[in-house]
């Protein structure tokens, strides 16, 4: 187990809740401060967003060499790799989004690759870097950057303005806000049905409201549930001795499916409701 | 647990990944695709088209052979036509031959028979002649009976 700052024995309790906690620095009395941000809006995770930002450009690293060497013929093994990923992307998109956008396909795959190494994060044992970290005087380490709320928020909010973008863009501004208010009950303007139309329009309005935030606040806690419950259990898992070793073992086995499966979710969902949003009606 | 900037900073990163991806992953590694989709339904084209062009020679060599071969048979047709021809006429030809050396050979022979009948007639004449002279000598003149000689030899 790990011990804080290397003196005493720490409890169950400790343990969880030093993994769980984030790296933070926040400025307060313009001085930077480290740890002591405790609802500071203001503070930033340092972990996620060096994590984060790290698995993204090693995301743009690999892809990248494979698209400068890209060729039609004699593909290398790298190239071929990334085909098959862009390729599986590609389908999916067209699958499912059947408008024309240069931007859906993209996204998709930044989504889908980067969503998955920022899992894969979890599958390194929980200790290892929190260890190596405090070696070098890094108290708080929290390497899976989706078990941080901020980091799925932030995408799904990104996605969801894009979805508000491409509605308005196919629907036009009138068309979304009637979305909005003209479903699901048909207001009547006409005869004496008019006196109920503020009514029923401010019901309509209630109901697809809420449909509508819920999409990011579902594409965001879901995946931020799923690696949040997983990482938990992986440090409950590490709290056992000897034990952990087959049941590490078979955990992180069952992890390689929900890693991926939560990738494919998340950017199959940006897709939907992207396509969603620019159908036209 | 908290909202903070974090969320503004993983949204920069995001539209940044976001937008370099749209720009540089993306179009290169998709148009690479598609150059190689096209090629690959190119070189299926062409396969086919060669597999086309080589079903037409092979029909084509086919039918150049089969009339090879019409011609060949009617060639051996014409010689061995020729062949019985000559030998046909190889066999008049010695028919012919054969009754011209056959009449040669009897008209010959005839020739000859007749010599030998003059020789041989003459030979008994003067044979007859000697043995005449050779009885009349005893009993007559040669010269008295010469007439009659002649004309035995004559008759002869």
């Amino acid at each position: 187990m790990a011990t804080e700052d290397g003196h005493g024995a720490q409890t169950s309790g400790e343990y969880i809740a030093h993994h769980l906690q984030n790296l933070q620095v926040c400025k307060v009395d313009d001085a930077w401060v480290w740890n002591h941000c405790a609802g500071n809006p203001m503070a930033i995770n340092v972990d996620s967003m060096f994590f984060s930002v790290l698995l993204g450009l090693l995301f743009i690293l690999i892809f990248r060499g494979a698209a400068k060497k890209a060729s039609s013929r004699e593909p290398g093994k790298m190239q071929a790799f990334v085909e098959i990923v862009i390729g599986f992307i590609d389908s999916s998109v067209k699958d499912t989004f059947h408008g024309k956008s240069r931007l859906i396909a993209p996204l998709a795959l930044t989504i889908f690759v980067w969503v998955f190494f920022m899992n894969l994060m979890d599958l390194v044992p929980v200790d290892w870097l929190p260890f190596a970290g405090q070696a070098v005087g890094i108290s708080y380490l929290k390497v899976v950057p989706t078990t941080d709320i901020n980091v799925v928020f932030g995408m799904s909010i990104s996605v969801f303005v894009l979805v508000l973008f491409y509605s308005i863009r196919s629907k036009g501004l009138g068309g979304f806000i009637g979305e909005l208010t003209l479903h699901p009950i048909a207001p009547t303007f006409k005869g004496p049905g008019i006196i109920a139309a503020p009514l029923i329009i401010a019901f309509n309005f209630v109901l697809e409201f809420v449909a509508l935030v819920a999409k990011p606040v579902s594409l965001a806690l879901r995946l931020f549930g799923n690696m949040f419950a997983g990482e938990l259990i992986f440090i409950l898992i590490a709290l056992l001795g000897i034990w952990q070793l087959p049941l590490h073992f078979g955990w992180a086995v069952f992890h390689i499916l929900i890693v991926t499966l939560q990738a494919f979710i998340f950017m199959m969902l940006t897709v939907v409701y992207l396509s969603l949003a620019s159908e036209e009606h | 647990m908290d909202f903070n900037l974090t969320f503004i900073g993983q949204t920069i990163a995001m539209l940044v990944f976001v937008w370099f991806c749209m720009k540089f992953i993306w179009p290169p590694i998709m148009t690479a695709i598609e150059e190689r989709q096209t090629e690959i339904a190119d070189g299926l084209a062409a396969a086919e088209r060669g597999q086309q062009s080589l079903d037409k020679a092979k029909s084509e060599a086919d039918e150049i052979v089969g009339e090879a071969r019409k011609q060949a048979t009617s060639i051996l047709d014409q010689a061995h036509a020729r062949a019985n021809e000559i030998v046909a006429e190889g066999k008049a030809d010695g028919v012919k031959e054969r009754e011209r050396q056959l009449a040669a050979a009897s008209a010959e022979v005839e020739q000859e028979t007749n010599r030998a009948r003059e020789e041989l007639r003459g030979q008994v004449s003067a044979i007859a002649v000697a043995s005449a002279e050779k009885i009349l000598r005893r009993e007559i003149d040669a010269k008295t009976h010469e007439d009659i000689l002649s004309k035995l030899a004559a008759e002869l």
